[in-house]
C-alpha cells in the first residue's frame, strides 16, 4: 500500500492527505511510544554509554572505553554466574518443555475437573516469586523441611540443597520448573486447541495409532507454540532472578550466582554501576543473538497449519 | 504503621509551620537583624535510625526542634537499613537526595572524599564523646554529627547457667571459659544452645582484635590477617558452629532466629548489640550482659551512626541546625535513654546517669568498659563491601566443612590484596 502511494506520480493533495495519515498514525502511535522512548529506550542507550565508564554512582565517571568488558571476561565470579546461567537453563527449560508438553497433552482431553485441574496447574504462575522461594526454601531445608523428611522415611538421607553448594542450583532449578510449568501448559493448550479436529480425525481414519499421531500430526502443527515457548524459555532462563535473589542470595559462596544477580551486585553493592551495564549490554547481546537464530532457524522448523 | 507515623510527622510538621506563618508574619524588622531565619524553610531528612520501632521516638525529637524552630519544617523518609545505603547512592547519583541524611564510620571517609558532605562550621564539638565524633572530622572540620553509639556485649541467660550449676561469665572471661561454658549448657535434645554468634566479617576483624591481629598492614597497602592471630581468630568462630551452636541448616544465619533462640530461652550466651536490649526485655527468665570476652585482649566492636548535611543542600543552615538539634539536644538525650534507642554520643557522662541507673539488664556499665577496648573495622577506599563480601564468604565455606582455615585466609588474601592492589 505505501509502496504504491510512493511511486506513484502524487499530486499535491494527495501529498498532503499522506501527511496528514502519517501525522494520525504518530498521534496514535505517542501514547505508548513516548513512554517506551523515556523509560525503555533512554536507559538502554543510558546503560550502553555508562558501560563504558567507571562509576560508582555518587562520583564522577571516569571514561575506561571498553576497559569493563574486558575485566568482566577475567573476572571469576562473572563467569560463574554465566556458567550458572546456562546450567540453569539447561536444568529447567527441557524439565520445563517436556511437563507442559505432557500436562497440556492430558488436560486436552475431556477428563473430568478438567477446568479446575488446568486453574490448579497454573495457579503457581500467577503467585509472586519471592511467596513461592520463601515456601520451597522452607520445603527444602536440609534439616526440619518437608522434602527431607519425606526421603528420610524410605531411608534416604536428603542433601544440603541450598546450604549445600553441589545443591543449590538444582534447589532453584526444581522450584522453578515447579513455578513456570504452568505457564507452558497454558501456552501449549492454546496451540493444540488451534489444531483443526478433521486433520486428526483423517490421520485416525488412515490408520494412524496414537504416537504416530502425536509425532506426525499434533506436533508439527504445535511447532509455532513450541517454538514460541522456547523463545520465551530461553530469554527468561537467561534473565533469572527473583528465585535465586530470595532463596540462596547467589550463595553458598556463589555456588548459585547467576547473571542478573551479578548484575545487581556490582551495581548496587559494590558500587560498579559500568560492570554492571556492561554485563547488562552483554546479556542483551546474547538474548538477542538468540532470538535471531531461532527467527532465522523458524521457516525450517516451524509448521504452519 | 510507619508510613502512619510518617504521615503523622508530616502533619504536626506542617501544622507547626502553619502555625509559624500565623504567628510570625513575615519577617521584615526582626529585633537582632538575623531576618533570614524567619523565612519558612522546608528541609529533608532521610533516615534508617528510627526505623522497625523508633519512629514516634524521632517523631519527639522533630516536634521539639519545631517548638525552638518554628520556621523549619522537616520532612522525615525512613528506610529499612538493608535498603537504606543502595537508595542512598541511588539519590545522591539522580540528585534527589535528602538535606539532611545518616550515614555511618564504614562510608564516611567514601562520602567525604567525594565532596558529597558539606563541612559543619562552627560546631561545638565538645558536647560529644571524642572517641566517636574524631571519626566524623576531617582536617579539623566535622563533616557529620555522630547520632548515637552501640556496642556489641554478651547477653548471658542467668536461668540457664543457674540450672547448669555454672558461674556467670564475668569481664575477665577468656575464650576457653565461654567455650566450656557453652558446652555444659548446650542440650541438643532439648534444643538448647549454648553460644549464638554470627559468622561473618563483622566477627571476625572484631576477633581479630581480641586475639591480638591486625586486619591491615601498616600503611593499609595489604592485609595482614593471615597470621597465626587471624587463623586463631577464624578458628574461634568457627569450631563453635555445630557443636556448641546451631548450623546454618539449623537455621542460623535466618533472619530473627537469634532473637528466636533467645526468647524461647534455648540460648545460653549471645553475641550481639546492645540494640537488641528492647527485644530481651521481654524476656521470661533472668539475664545479662557482659564486656565481650577476649582473648589476649578484650577488644569490642562499636558502632556509630551520624547525620550529615547534603554539600548541594540549598537550605545548609536550617539543615546544620536540626542536624545539631538531633545529636546533642536535651531532648534527643531524654528520648533515647528513656526509650532504650541506642545511646546518645554525648560527652556529657552525668546526663547517661540515668542509663545507669536502669536495670534490664543491671550491669549497663559494661557498655561503657566496651569503649575502652574499641575494635574499628578496617576501612578501605574501594571495594569496602565486595572486602566484607569476601571475608564472610570465606569463612562461612570453612564453617561449611568444605575447605580449611588455612585456605579460607589463603583465598581472603589474595581476593582482598587484589582489591587493595
Amino acid at each position: 500500500m505505501t509502496a504504491r502511494l510512493a511511486s506513484a506520480p502524487a499530486s499535491a493533495p494527495a501529498r498532503a492527505r499522506r501527511r496528514r495519515h502519517i501525522a494520525t498514525a504518530y498521534l496514535f502511535l505517542a501514547p505508548s511510544a513516548i513512554p517506551l522512548a523515556a523509560f525503555v529506550l533512554y536507559p538502554m542507550f543510558g546503560a550502553a554509554r555508562n558501560s563504558l565508564f567507571q562509576w560508582n554512582l555518587i562520583s564522577d565517571p571516569v571514561w575506561v572505553g571498553l576497559g569493563n568488558y574486558g575485566e568482566l571476561f577475567t573476572d571469576s565470579a562473572t563467569l560463574r554466574a554465566f556458567g550458572n546461567t546456562v546450567l540453569y537453563i539447561v536444568g529447567t527449560v527441557p524439565l520445563v518443555f517436556i511437563g507442559g508438553l505432557m500436562l497440556a497433552l492430558a488436560l486436552n482431553r475431556a477428563i473430568k475437573g478438567r477446568n479446575l485441574l488446568r486453574g490448579i496447574y497454573f495457579l503457581p504462575v500467577i503467585t509472586s516469586w519471592i511467596a513461592v522461594a520463601i515456601v520451597w526454601r522452607w520445603l527444602l531445608n536440609p534439616s526440619v523441611g518437608v522434602v527431607n523428611n519425606v526421603l528420610a522415611t524410605i531411608g534416604i538421607e536428603g542433601p544440603g540443597w541450598w546450604t549445600d553448594p553441589q545443591w543449590s542450583l538444582p534447589s532453584i532449578i526444581l522450584a522453578s520448573a515447579w513455578k513456570d510449568l504452568g505457564f507452558v501448559m497454558v501456552l501449549l493448550l492454546a496451540g493444540l486447541q488451534a489444531i483443526p479436529q478433521e486433520i486428526r480425525e483423517a490421520a485416525m481414519l488412515d490408520g494412524a495409532n496414537a504416537w504416530r499421531r502425536l509425532r506426525s500430526v499434533t506436533l508439527p502443527l504445535l511447532s509455532p507454540s513450541i517454538f514460541f515457548v522456547v523463545i520465551i524459555s530461553l530469554i527468561n532462563g537467561f534473565q533469572v532472578f527473583d528465585q535465586v535473589y530470595a532463596m540462596t542470595g547467589g550463595g553458598p559462596a556463589g555456588s548459585s550466582d547467576v547473571v542478573v544477580l551479578r548484575i545487581y551486585t556490582l551495581a548496587f553493592r559494590y558500587g560498579e554501576a559500568g560492570m554492571a551495564s556492561a554485563l547488562s549490554m552483554l546479556l542483551f547481546a546474547i538474548v538477542l543473538a538468540i532470538t535471531l537464530i531461532q527467527i532465522k532457524g523458524e521457516k525450517r522448523w516451524v509448521t504452519y497449519a | 504503621m510507619r508510613s502512619l507515623s510518617r504521615i503523622g510527622i508530616g502533619i504536626v510538621a506542617s501544622a507547626l509551620a502553619l502555625t509559624a506563618c500565623a504567628t510570625e508574619p513575615a519577617s521584615e524588622g526582626s529585633p537582632n537583624g538575623s531576618t533570614d531565619s524567619a523565612d519558612p524553610v522546608t528541609i529533608t531528612y532521610s533516615n534508617f535510625i528510627s526505623d522497625n520501632g523508633n519512629e514516634d521516638n524521632l517523631a519527639t525529637i522533630i516536634e521539639a526542634f519545631n517548638n525552638e524552630y518554628p520556621y523549619i519544617t522537616v520532612e522525615v523518609e525512613t528506610l529499612p537499613y538493608a535498603d537504606y545505603f543502595t537508595t542512598l547512592q541511588i539519590d545522591v547519583a539522580a540528585g534527589t537526595g535528602a538535606d539532611v541524611f545518616d550515614i555511618e564510620y564504614a562510608n564516611y571517609p567514601a562520602f567525604q572524599s567525594l565532596g558529597l558532605l558539606a563541612p559543619l562550621e562552627g560546631v561545638d564539638t565538645s558536647v560529644y564523646r571524642g572517641d566517636i565524633a574524631e571519626a566524623y572530622s576531617t582536617n579539623g572540620t566535622m563533616h557529620a554529627l555522630p547520632t548515637s553509639f552501640s556496642a556489641v556485649v554478651m547477653y548471658y541467660n542467668a536461668t540457664l547457667f543457674d540450672e547448669a550449676g555454672i558461674a556467670y561469665p564475668d569481664g575477665t572471661w577468656t575464650w576457653d571459659e565461654v567455650y566450656a561454658a557453652a558446652e555444659t549448657l548446650t542440650d541438643a535434645d532439648a534444643g538448647v544452645w549454648g553460644l549464638y554468634q554470627p559468622i561473618s566479617f563483622y566477627e571476625y576483624y572484631k576477633a581479630l582484635a581480641q586475639a591480638g591481629g591486625q586486619f591491615l598492614n601498616a600503611d593499609g597497602t595489604a592485609v595482614a590477617f593471615n597470621s597465626p592471630e587471624g587463623v586463631a581468630a577464624a578458628e574461634w568462630l568457627i569450631r563453635k558452629s555445630g557443636d556448641v551452636m546451631p548450623t546454618e541448616a539449623q537455621g542460623a544465619g535466618t533472619p530473627d532466629f537469634d532473637s528466636g533462640l533467645w526468647a524461647d530461652g534455648k540460648l545460653g550466651m549471645w553475641v550481639t548489640g546492645i540494640w537488641n536490649f528492647g527485644v530481651a526485655a521481654d524476656s521470661s527468665f533472668d539475664w545479662d550482659i557482659v564486656v565481650e570476652p577476649g582473648k589476649a585482649r578484650a577488644a569490642s566492636a562499636v558502632f556509630s551512626n551520624a547525620v550529615a548535611v547534603a554539600a548541594s543542600s540549598e537550605h545548609k543552615e536550617a539543615a546544620q541546625l536540626f542536624a545539631e538539634f538531633l545529636t546533642s539536644s536535651q531532648t534527643m538525650v531524654d528520648v533515647r535513654l528513656g526509650s532504650g534507642w541506642e545511646l546518645p554520643a554525648i560527652s556529657n557522662d552525668a546526663q547517661l546517669a540515668a542509663y545507669l541507673d536502669q536495670t534490664s539488664p543491671a550491669n549497663r556499665q559494661a557498655v561503657f568498659d566496651s569503649l575502652n577496648g574499641i575494635a574499628l573495622p578496617p576501612v578501605i577506599k574501594d571495594g569496602q563491601a565486595q572486602m566484607q563480601d569476601i571475608i564472610s564468604e570465606q569463612l562461612g565455606e570453612a564453617a561449611a566443612g568444605r575447605i580449611t582455615v588455612d585456605q579460607a585466609l589463603s583465598n581472603a588474601e589474595a581476593a582482598i590484596n587484589s582489591l587493595l592492589g
